[in-house]
């Protein structure tokens, strides 16, 4: 099993996640569209992780079993917390500045999404698997 | 920081993004173009996005209210080159560049505001 972790500080490092997601995804056989759902999914997650987390990590793994491709991406801040998880992944909620499609957009684009969050951190969990 | 050039032919300013940007170099570019728009006599803008991998809910967001505020200014914006990938993904995320006008290509996006601008 290999990966990689990103630390999330700024910007720049929002788009070196997603490359590292994209190249992930890409090794592990999954086509274009996936790369570019599953890169979009982590842009969502890691810059909601610099915004509003003060910054975390980004860690990517090859959780492949059984012969079934699998990308993992674990995203997690030590920022305050989601006050209302329910509340953030509904469509077109947003206490920042995007489209209020970031939670529930990013939970669309990937078979497994799972988030915990409490004051204290936050922690997402995307997974993109082969075959729908 | 990124700098997106923006040429201008006629009365069409053309730009075209060629790497990824992130959110505050995309706020520069919403900023600089809208300023190019008010200090020349532009009538139409052309966006290409060709070469942009990932259109998240941010940048689509950006893209949307450029397009608007160009519009805002007197101007058109065409939005051109978006990869099927891109389409998708932004689809399925539930919202999609709605209310943008789009071209398939840059030719495309630029022969449409041409036309236009012909006496």
């Amino acid at each position: 099993m290999s990966g990689e972790i990103v630390e999330l500080a700024d910007g720049e490092d929002v788009v070196r996640a997603r490359h590292v997601g994209r190249s992930m995804a890409r090794c592990l056989g999954f086509g274009a569209v996936d790369q570019t759902r599953l890169a979009t999914a982590i842009s969502e997650i890691a810059r909601n992780a610099v915004e509003y987390g003060g910054g975390g990590t980004c860690e990517v793994t090859d959780a492949t079993e059984n012969g079934r491709p699998c990308v993992r991406v674990v995203v997690t801040d030590q920022g305050p917390g989601i006050a209302d998880v329910e509340q953030a992944m509904r469509d077109g909620f947003t206490t920042g500045s995007g489209l209020g499609a970031g939670l529930s957009g990013a939970r669309r684009l990937v078979q497994r999404f799972e988030i915990d969050s409490a004051p204290g951190g936050t922690r997402v969990l995307l997974e993109m698997k082969k075959g729908r | 920081m990124v700098v997106v050039p923006i040429l201008k032919y006629r009365h069409i300013l053309l730009t075209t993004i060629q790497v990824e940007l992130t959110d505050t170099a995309a706020l520069a570019f919403q900023e600089t173009l809208l300023q190019r728009v008010a200090d020349t006599d532009a009538r139409g803008v052309v966006i290409d996005i060709t070469a942009l991998d990932v259109v998240d809910s941010y940048l689509a967001r950006i893209l949307n209210e450029t397009a608007r505020m160009v519009g805002l200014l007197g101007a058109q914006a065409v939005l051109c080159g978006m990869q099927p990938a891109v389409a998708i993904t932004l689809t399925e995320m539930g919202r999609g560049l709605i209310g943008v006008r789009t071209a398939l290509n840059f030719e495309q996006g630029l022969d449409a505001l041409l036309c236009e601008d012909a006496p």
